[in-house]
């Protein structure tokens, strides 16, 4: 069961809360302190840098989908106007980017990407050179002036093209274009399961491949520092020291001749959490020409050839008894990559996600499942919002659904049937889930939508009702990684807090916001822990310099183990404040309480600004054994499976039989993340993630044709939804809180984009229930829509 | 920053309240010009194709895509961005608005946006949703959802017609 209560209560992991009063900001939708400086237009995005001397970059890139390089000529390049040096690979000798799982080569085939391609091309978009000029548009004029002459070769389009036999081979290391094959758990009897079950049901789908589309493109601004000996790299990144470590590899650099910092970001999604190769070169060129280079990425290249996402076939089957119950799931996942493994998580990335956790919010019982990357000549892939779990909880809300159309059941009492309702749970696929709200968000969902009328307008042909059910891992600390097998093994995050002399805070953060409000929440959480305003609390992050080592943000991790930390510290500055007040007034530091901006005690109360006066300016007063300063060092990490948040999404649509066109009526989103720090932030997670669900459930996908050249190279094609497609969202909260975050909070970034598409086609599906018709993809296409109402 | 150029030609216009002339490229898009010649930073570029409305400027008065605009052709043009929205250290109701309802999630689109809706508002005082909806269905956003900034804007609106005071939280 869930527990409720006011989310103005504050909780903590730690057990010394007690011992002072928390002033209880988190739970309060305090004023975000990022937004003065944006709302002024005065935030500091990485185009808006320029240093003196700058030197401006752009690509030549690949015309072709896969061929060898015969030669490429910058001859003409470097005789534009303004071109200041164009370098190809043979120019900059940088080393391959390569990402690795420790699984042996039947499952994993390790593919190294060049920073500029050498010999081959993989995909349309590929960069061969770049182009360096006083001036963006001389650095264009360059680019048109490369000679590239290509042999070309038979491109891999498609997932099923790449797994053909006699294709031909992106990576010639890698056999039927497969990078990772990995079979999992096969429970023992999982196929006399099939054969004696009342019913079995099949689902097969195909999700479209999207772009995570963070509105800010990538960019960087790279420059060569002689006092600091340091290649300075200012970059669009979720994952700074990441870029630093393969930057100092590729370009031959140690890591500390490399800082890597980060500044204000225009969103990212995951595309920016893996290490892009036009930063890498971008940074080669600065410190070839020692002259700083700014490459911004146009809308062009960030549609054809940044990361991309989400492409994945489905064949499931599912038995299930007479009354409803799951008995067995056979799952073969086949995920289209693209051209290259990302770093650091692989090509494994999405085909491990899918394969570990498909299951879901359901109680299986048997579970088999072959999950595999393909690489094709498509531009690559990266980790986006939700990272396979919208497509695999896609799989299972409409299993359920079949299996209750099957059956004669109601959907909503099959999922009942089946869900996860003791905690903690550990499944066939060897998760343990913490406890969540799973069976009361699914009550609570239905119960609004029935509330609000809207079972009594369902009709055929116009008004369909879907739900989705659905958990979110998060918090993946390193043993959760560590299953996965990556040889880079993410996980921990850790905090620096120091306290100045008049008392303000500032504490670092390995994580990295881009939009999420950690300068307000991260800053909430310290506030608490001190008994401080939370604007005396300034939050470090994106700055290898100054931060020791960092994970960055990805992975709803933030809150969950960055928040961790940042509390964690915190706690600890707190003892040092409580143990020399308890000295300068007499008395005990275990009864020493941090309110108002000090300490009090039985005797008396010290200011912090009056402890820091001590500790730093007249420090021969400190207690014996007490060093100078006010400072101190937490890390937090998760040892088991992380924890998971949980919805019900539950989507009215009404269908127009004239275009096959959807409206979405109404949208209830029921959300468990725990302990939110800030409600307000978490309910702006969950409708911005909606939204891109909703994009890739009926609007947003990445086509090729058949020589591989991308079809949707502009927003004229690629259809991001506007204010006039994306309904206003109703959120109910639940709170179950997670027990071993310090905050008790659960991630909340991704739930909203993961819940979404299964939600939007089960309500599509029941509104053509009458047709018998099933439509089982996304993008879900219109036509389709249109052919089954006329059908009928 | 820009490469000297036999082609360039003078341009003067007002920005955010003050005379600028410059000598520019023909080709130099309005966007770049106030970017990269007038420190105009909160004009972002986010397609650079007419779409996403985060370069959305206005010109005399009315809202302008300003990527797809050459600075040559705002010439003697009266322009305002985002920077020209606060009055000094004080928000805008709109701004106040957006702050409020968390209207903004990274702010790369919101400049435009806040534009867009300022021109929404003095054309219509008092949108319903559905117009709200509309009116801003030519800028992107990729964080919010939009629910939050229909909000921001319906409230706004209230205090721009003086139904409300502006809510400094």
């Amino acid at each position: 069961m869930a527990e409720r209560f006011p989310s103005s209560e504050p909780v903590s992991g730690d057990s010394r809360q007690g011992d002072y009063r928390h002033s209880r900001v988190v739970g309060a939708s305090v004023p975000r302190r990022e937004d003065p400086r944006l709302l002024a237009g005065r935030g500091r995005f990485v185009d808006d840098i320029a240093l003196p001397g700058m030197l401006h970059a752009q690509f030549v890139r690949s015309s072709e989908a896969f061929a060898e390089i015969v030669s490429v000529d910058l001859s003409e390049v470097r005789a534009v106007p303004g071109v200041v040096a164009a370098y190809a690979a043979a120019d900059l000798d940088l080393r391959d980017i390569t990402a690795l799982l420790d699984r042996p080569a039947h499952e994993f085939v390790p593919t190294a990407m060049p920073v500029l391609a050498r010999d081959t091309v993989r995909y349309v978009g590929e960069p061969i050179a770049i182009v360096v000029a006083t001036d963006p548009y001389a650095a264009e004029d360059g680019v048109e002036a490369a000679v590239v002459e290509y042999a070309p070769r038979e491109p891999v389009v498609s997932d099923l093209g790449a797994l053909a036999e006699g294709a031909p081979l992106v990576h010639p290391e890698a056999p039927r274009n497969t990078l990772v094959d990995v079979s999992l758990f096969a429970t023992e009897g999982i196929d006399a399961l099939f054969e004696a079950a009342h019913t079995v049901v099949e689902v097969h789908t195909k999700t479209g491949r999207q772009n995570a589309l963070p509105l800010e493109t990538r960019g960087v601004v790279a420059d060569w520092d002689d006092r600091d000996e340091q290649l300075r790299v200012q970059t669009c990144t979720q994952v700074p020291h990441q870029v630093r470590t393969v930057l100092a590899a590729c370009v031959g650099l140690a890591e500390k001749q490399v800082r890597v910092t980060v500044p204000d970001m225009g969103g990212g999604f995951g595309q920016k959490c893996v290490v892009g190769r036009e930063e890498i070169v971008a940074a080669a060129a600065a410190l070839r020409l020692r002259r700083p280079v700014k490459w911004i990425e146009d809308r062009r290249d960030a549609l054809t050839a940044a990361f991309l996402a989400r492409e994945q076939r489905y064949a499931v089957r599912a038995a299930f008894s007479e009354t409803g119950e799951i008995l067995a799931l056979d799952a073969d996942v086949v995920c289209d990559m693209g051209a290259y493994s990302c770093y650091p998580f692989t090509a494994g990335i999405e085909p491990l996600m899918a394969s570990a956790e498909m299951p879901s919010v359901y109680t299986v019982p048997a579970y088999r499942v072959r999950g595999r990357a393909v690489t094709t000549n498509k531009a690559p892939t990266a980790p986006y919002r939700g990272v396979s779990r919208p497509q695999y909880v896609m799989v299972m809300e409409r299993v359920m659904e079949k299996a209750a159309r099957a059956l004669g059941l109601d959907p909503l009492e099959v999922r009942r049937r089946n869900l996860i309702t003791v905690f903690p749970y550990t499944g066939v696929n060897a998760i343990t889930y913490d406890p969540g709200s799973y069976r009361e968000s699914l009550d609570l969902c239905e119960q609004t939508l029935r509330d609000e009328g809207w079972f009594d307008r369902r009709s055929d042909g116009v008004i369909g009702i879907g739900f989705a059910c659905f958990s979110e891992r998060t918090g993946y600390g390193s043993g959760a990684f560590a299953q996965r097998r990556m040889q880079v093994v993410p996980g921990f995050d850790l905090s620096e807090i120091r306290m100045d002399l008049d008392g303000t805070v500032s504490v670092t953060t390995g994580t990295l916001s881009h939009g999420q409000s950690h300068e307000t929440t991260m800053a909430q959480i310290v506030a608490d822990r001190l008994g401080i305003p939370y604007d005396r609390v300034k939050i470090v992050q994106g700055d290898t310099d100054r931060i020791t080592y960092g994970w960055g943000s990805f992975a709803s991790r933030s809150i969950t183990i960055g928040g961790s930390a940042v509390a964690a510290a915190s706690v600890k500055l707190g003892d040092q404040l409580r143990e020399i007040a308890a000295h300068l007034l007499g008395g005990d530091p275990a009864a020493a309480v941090l309110e108002d901006g000090g300490v009090r005690l039985e005797d008396g109360r010290l200011s912090f600004p009056e402890i820091a006066d001590v500790a730093y300016l007249r420090s021969h007063l400190l207690p014996k054994g007490v060093g100078p300063g006010l400072a101190a060092t937490a890390s937090f990490d998760v040892a088991g499976d992380g924890t998971f948040s949980n919805a019900t999404h539950g989507v009215v649509v009404e269908l127009d039989p004239g275009t096959g066109g959807v409206e979405i009526l109404r949208y209830v989103c029921v959300e468990d993340c725990g302990v939110a720090i800030h409600p307000q932030v978490v309910e702006g997670q969950a409708r911005g993630g909606i939204a891109q669900g909703i994009a890739g459930a009926l609007f947003e996908v990445v086509r090729y044709d058949d020589a591989g050249q991308p079809l949707a190279p502009s927003f004229m094609e690629y259809k991001v939804p506007t204010a006039a497609e994306i309904p206003d969202v109703r959120i109910e909260h639940l709170e179950t809180p997670c027990a071993f975050t310090e905050n008790g909070a659960k991630g909340a970034g991704e739930g909203g984009t993961i819940g979404a598409p299964a939600a939007v086609l089960n309500a599509i599906n029941d509104a053509l229930r009458h047709t018998g018709v099933e439509l089982d993809d996304t993008p879900i296409p219109r036509e389709a829509i249109f052919r089954a109402l006329e059908a009928s | 920053m820009s490469t000297p150029t036999r082609t360039g030609t003078s341009v003067s216009m007002t920005v955010n309240g003050e005379q600028v002339d410059r000598h520019v490229d023909p080709r130099r898009t309005l966007s770049d010009f106030l970017r990269r010649d007038c420190g105009a930073t909160g004009v972002h570029l986010g397609c650079e194709h007419g779409v996403c409305g985060a370069c959305t400027v206005l010109l005399d008065g009315r809202t302008a895509r300003s990527c797809c605009t050459l600075a040559v052709q705002a010439q003697g043009a009266d322009i305002t961005t985002v920077e020209g929205m606060a009055d000094g250290a004080e928000l805008h109701p709109l701004q106040e608005a957006f702050w409020k309802h968390h209207g903004l999630q990274c702010g790369f689109c919101t400049p435009g946006i806040l534009l867009t809706v300022q021109e929404l508002l003095a054309d219509n005082p008092d949108p319903s949703d559905e117009e709200i909806r509309e009116g801003i269905s030519g800028n992107i956003c990729r964080c919010t959802g939009y629910q939050f900034i229909v909000d921001a804007v319906r409230d706004a609106a209230a205090v721009l017609r003086g139904e409300k005071a502006t809510e400094a939280e």
